[in-house]
């Protein structure tokens, strides 16, 4: 049960992983997230749930291209696999559920 | 893009990185890493950004990015070693030249090492023997005398050691010993001098000597009861059985109360008897210092503090006693300190008290092993420079080899390890030349200086052995360090389109650097070692102000001198005799108060008594008055002194007219005496100390004596064995002692010439090692320039240019070290050493040169001899074969 339940920042980076498509290396992915949720977050932070995911087999990766920038390193690439995309629906679907219990009249003060 | 490229992340984080970090992690590792670099180049300027990178390097450690140690690369790398070895002892055969510098250089050197490792673990071995040594300590005082420093004691008093026994909680046993016991044992017609201490028998319990006969815990109890050492037994009663035998020393009987085995070597008391303490408390029950708190000078106290025991709590209560006891005291205050057993022998130097007993066992400063330390290692390291300049020279040579090594999968590491046990090898081989080095240099370093047979044995043993092992791999490390580090360096597609001696020659300036660093130390010690003899020729010549060629000393071992004296007389070859109480001028002294009219200003002098013949055997010069007038035959009796010209200077007698203190009255401890004479100044104590204020006073018969025969004499051995055949007729007991004056010159600065020997076999360790190696790289460069000089020659060249040229580097090298070195050694001699020589002689400019001049003699012996037979070679030999 527990490896299969989803952290919330576990959550955001798979998220960031599927807008991304192609362009979803660590980097990227961490400018991604800063953009977002308006706060620094730490490449340190992104790598090891990013490692994390991996060995839980929701994403997968391989090694890009060789380029000049970098220092001549290449990327690594990140993508959703099967069990990354059904970890993402099932959250959001159990959220869904949750949303739809609250009745709408406790929103009216905001 | 341009201005972003001249920026690089610290390449070493990089490194790091790439050490710890798993390999599949690493490359986007570094690349995300090198990305926020650009970027923080770009904002926050390449400082900072740097200083981001470092932190975020050491950020990444952890538990999913470093790798796991892997067993399948040991395995590997075990396997490897076996082809290391293969192709490194070819090497070895192919270059046999260059593999017997290595060996032979890196064998003598660590020779030097080997027996500076024997040395030190004697030293460390000492008192190890005591099955209880890590917990025993020794009272060390701190004594201040009317607020001046005193300094710091081996000995305490035996109030100390009682009020210990008395007052500390967590101690289980304190034992009391008391130097120095010497005196001739009488047992039948047999008569021996013995030597030891005073103890208490708590001793046998703190210290572990196992007793063969008697009862350990009663045996030094009672007054009168002697322990005697094997040895000692044996000495005294031959075969028979010892234990409750009498010894009669002077005129008291003792009994032997057991018999111990003989103390082991290594241990800092060493003694052939121990006397129990109750006798040495019933010989001096009237004399009421013996007990006191300040009579610290000849009593030993060593304590056996429980197990477990709290060893601040020790020292506050040690801290609380001595504060009571200083309370009563007006002038002394003495701390107590404790030091551990194993820090006596190797340790800080400690007093003794003057005429007190002698040192108690080998002492060696720490800082004195250091120095020698650093000497060999400035030799081992010249070695091994000779290594690592002869590798890297005739890398061309390998570059092959590294670049197929490479072309099929080895990686800089394995590049590296096949460099250093290559080294190690090499190291290894020359451990056991150097082993056989160290079997021959062994007895030269032990009869170097008596003391030293006293202090160390230098026998192998297991402990010795390992170290020589782990000492030999460490020189193979040090040693294959550069060249492995250049080896792994190389890639592999340079190294096999074989362009790659450019390469190789871009270390040129290391290696030069390397050259002139073992010159440099090479000439530094050279110099050293002659400034050094010459300084000491220059101490032993010295003129002290009076003559000592060709007298004879003889010590009167407590004879009265008379008998001797006349048996000397009747001796032709015996020209002129005179009786003195103390040898000047070797470093005895012998104090006095002196007071003139002022009776609140008094000052220490030196003095010694003489009788009247001795001023002028010794060529003193009077510059007023005359020799003694009166010939009293008591101490008490003694009424005149000469003094030198410094007691009139220190006192301002006769203001500045010597011939006006004649007849003036001075006090000297307590005594009134009339000034006779006055001596010219002349050297009391060593050279090293500053000419002070001398008296002399008449010998009479109550003092201990030495007579100073002048001799005259074509056949030196056979006089000596007549006056030998006179002593033996007088004392039978006692062996002959005697000295020529000159000699007890020569020992009193034993320490300089041991040193002078030293420093001049290091010396000459480093000289021939420098050459080797120098020779190596001559050797080489002609080698390599056959062709370039076979050209040369064939367009015309002369004999001399091509010598020019091959030598010239190397004459520079040498040059520039000339230029470091001889500075240093002078400034090293005229600021730091001879500052203690307030009568030394300038260092002269020859003495500087002589080993510069050696030194480069051999050098140009060596460049000269190779380039000549390069520069003689046919180039029609050289040229046709391509």
């Amino acid at each position: 049960m527990k490896g299969s339940n989803l952290g919330e920042f576990e959550e955001l980076v798979l998220l960031t992983i599927a807008a991304l498509m192609d362009e979803a290396y660590s980097v990227a992915i961490c400018d991604e997230l800063s953009r977002h949720t308006e706060r620094s977050v730490k490449l340190g932070v992104v790598h090891a749930v990013l490692n994390r995911l991996e060995e839980k087999g929701l994403v997968k990766s391989q090694l890009g291209e060789a380029t000049k920038t970098r220092g001549g390193k290449r990327k690594r690439f990140y993508e959703l696999t099967m069990q990354g995309k059904e970890a993402l629906i099932r959250a959001k679907s159990m959220r869904d559920q949750l949303w739809n219990m609250i009745p709408s009249l406790i929103w009216k003060n905001l | 893009m341009k201005e972003q490229r001249q920026h690089h992340p610290p390449s070493w984080a990089q490194r790091f990185i790439e050490w710890y970090c798993k390999p599949g992690l690493v490359e986007d590792l570094i690349g995300d890493l090198n990305e926020y670099f650009e970027r923080n180049v770009q904002t926050i300027g390449p400082r900072r950004a740097k200083l981001i990178y470092v932190i975020d390097a050491f950020k990444f450690l952890r538990s999913y990015t470093v790798r796991k140690p892997i067993l399948v690369n040991f395995f590997i790398n075990r396997i490897m070693i076996g082809s290391y070895i293969k192709t490194s002892s070819r090497n070895l055969m192919r270059n046999k030249l260059f593999s017997s510098i290595n060996i032979i250089g890196l064998a003598i050197s660590m020779s030097v090492g080997l027996l500076l490792i024997a040395f030190v673990l004697d030293m460390r071995s000492y008192d190890r023997f005591n099955r209880n040594g890590k917990r025993i300590y020794r009272i060390t005082n701190i004594a201040t005398f009317k607020g001046e420093q005193g300094g710091k004691y081996a000995t305490t008093s035996i109030k100390t050691g009682k009020l210990i026994r008395e007052k500390i909680k967590g101690i289980e046993e304190v034992a009391i010993m008391r130097s120095n016991f010497s005196q001739d044992a009488q047992v039948g017609d047999n008569i021996l001098p013995i030597k030891g201490f005073w103890a208490e028998p708590s001793l046998f319990r703190i210290f572990t000597f196992p007793m063969l006969e008697g009862n350990p815990a009663t045996a030094l109890k009672d007054p009168y009861s002697i322990v005697l050492t094997e040895t000692a037994a044996r000495k005294l009663f031959g075969s028979q059985d010892a234990l409750g035998r009498m010894i009669r020393f002077d005129t008291l009987n003792y009994q032997v109360t057991g018999v111990m085995k003989d103390v082991p070597f290594f241990s800092h008391i060493s003694f052939e008897a121990l006397v129990s303490l109750s006798t040495a408390e019933q010989l001096n029950r009237n004399d009421k210092n013996f007990e006191e708190w300040t009579n610290m000078w000849s009593n030993f106290v060593y304590l056996l503090p429980s197990e477990n025991a709290d060893m601040a709590s020790i020292r506050s209560q040690l801290n609380a006693i001595a504060k009571e006891e200083n309370l009563a005291e007006k002038d002394t205050k003495i701390q107590l300190g404790l030091l551990p057993l194993y820090n006596i022998v190797v340790g800080e130097n400690l007093r003794q008290s003057e005429g007190g007993p002698g040192s108690l066992g080998p002492h060696m400063s720490p800082v004195v092993l250091w120095i020698l330390g650093g000497l060999a290692f400035i030799v081992i390291l010249s070695a091994c420079f000779n290594y690592t300049n002869l590798s890297i020279a005739r890398a061309m040579r390998r570059l092959k080899e590294i670049g197929l090594r490479k072309a099929i999968g080895a990686g800089k590491s394995q590049v590296r390890q096949q460099f250093l046990v290559e080294a190690i090898m090499i190291s290894m081989i020359a451990l056991l030349l150097s082993f056989f080095l160290f079997l021959v240099l062994r007895p030269q370093l032990i009869n170097l200086a008596p003391e030293m047979q006293r202090t160390v044995k230098l026998e192998l043993t297991p402990a010795m052995v390992v170290s020589f092992i782990g000492f030999s791999v460490t020189v193979g490390v040090i040693a294959g360090f550069m060249p492995a580090i250049f080896f792994s360096k190389v890639s592999a597609i340079n190294a096999l389109r074989n362009v790659s001696s450019v390469k190789a020659f871009r270390h040129v300036t290391l290696r030069r650097a390397l050259v002139v660093i073992q010159y440099t130390a090479t000439l530094i010690f050279i110099t050293t070692t002659a400034v050094g003899y010459v300084q000491y020729k220059n101490i032993l010549s010295f003129d002290l102000g009076f003559d000592t060629e060709n007298i004879l000393n003889i010590y009167m071992e407590g004879n009265k001198p008379d008998v001797l004296l006349n048996e000397l007389r009747e001796m032709p070859q015996v020209t002129a005799l005179s009786r003195s109480f103390i040898v000047t001028g070797v470093g005895n002294y012998w104090g006095g108060n002196m007071k003139y009219k002022d009776s609140h200003d008094s000052a220490l002098v030196m003095t010694n008594h003489v009788d009247e013949n001795y001023l002028p055997l010794h060529g003193y010069k009077l510059v007023a008055g005359g020799n003694f007038i009166s010939r009293p035959a008591t101490a008490e009796a003694v009424s005149e002194v000469i003094v030198n010209e410094q007691v009139l200077k220190r006192f301002n007698i006769g203001s500045g007219n010597p011939r006006k203190a004649i007849g003036e009255q001075i006090i000297l401890n307590g005594r009134k005496l009339t000034i006779v004479g006055v001596m010219q100044d002349f050297h009391y104590g060593k050279i090293d100390n500053l000419i002070g204020p001398v008296a002399f006073t008449f010998w009479t018969q109550e003092d201990g004596a030495i007579i100073n025969a002048k001799i005259q004499s074509d056949d030196m051995p056979a006089t000596l064995a007549r006056i030998e055949s006179a002593w033996k007729k007088i004392d039978p007991v006692h062996p002959f002692n005697a000295e020529f004056y000159d000699k007890a010159i020569e020992d009193a600065y034993s320490e300089f010439s041991t040193m002078i020997k030293i420093i001049g076999f290091l010396s000459l360790l480093a000289i021939s090692i420098a050459s080797m190696g120098l020779f190596g790289m001559v050797v080489f460069t002609t080698e390599t320039r056959l062709k370039e000089i076979s050209i040369r020659k064939v367009m015309g060249a002369s004999f001399g240019n091509l010598v020019y040229l091959l030598g010239r580097n190397f004459i520079v090298l040498l040059s520039i070290s000339a230029f470091i070195a001889l500075p240093v050694t002078y400034l090293f001699f005229e600021n730091v050493v001879l500052t203690n020589f307030p009568y030394h002689t300038p260092v002269q400019v020859t003495e500087l040169f002589a080993g510069l001049l050696a030194v480069l003699l051999i050098a140009i012996i060596m460049i000269g001899s190779q380039t000549m037979k390069a520069a003689r070679s046919n180039p029609v030999e050289v040229l046709k074969s391509e």
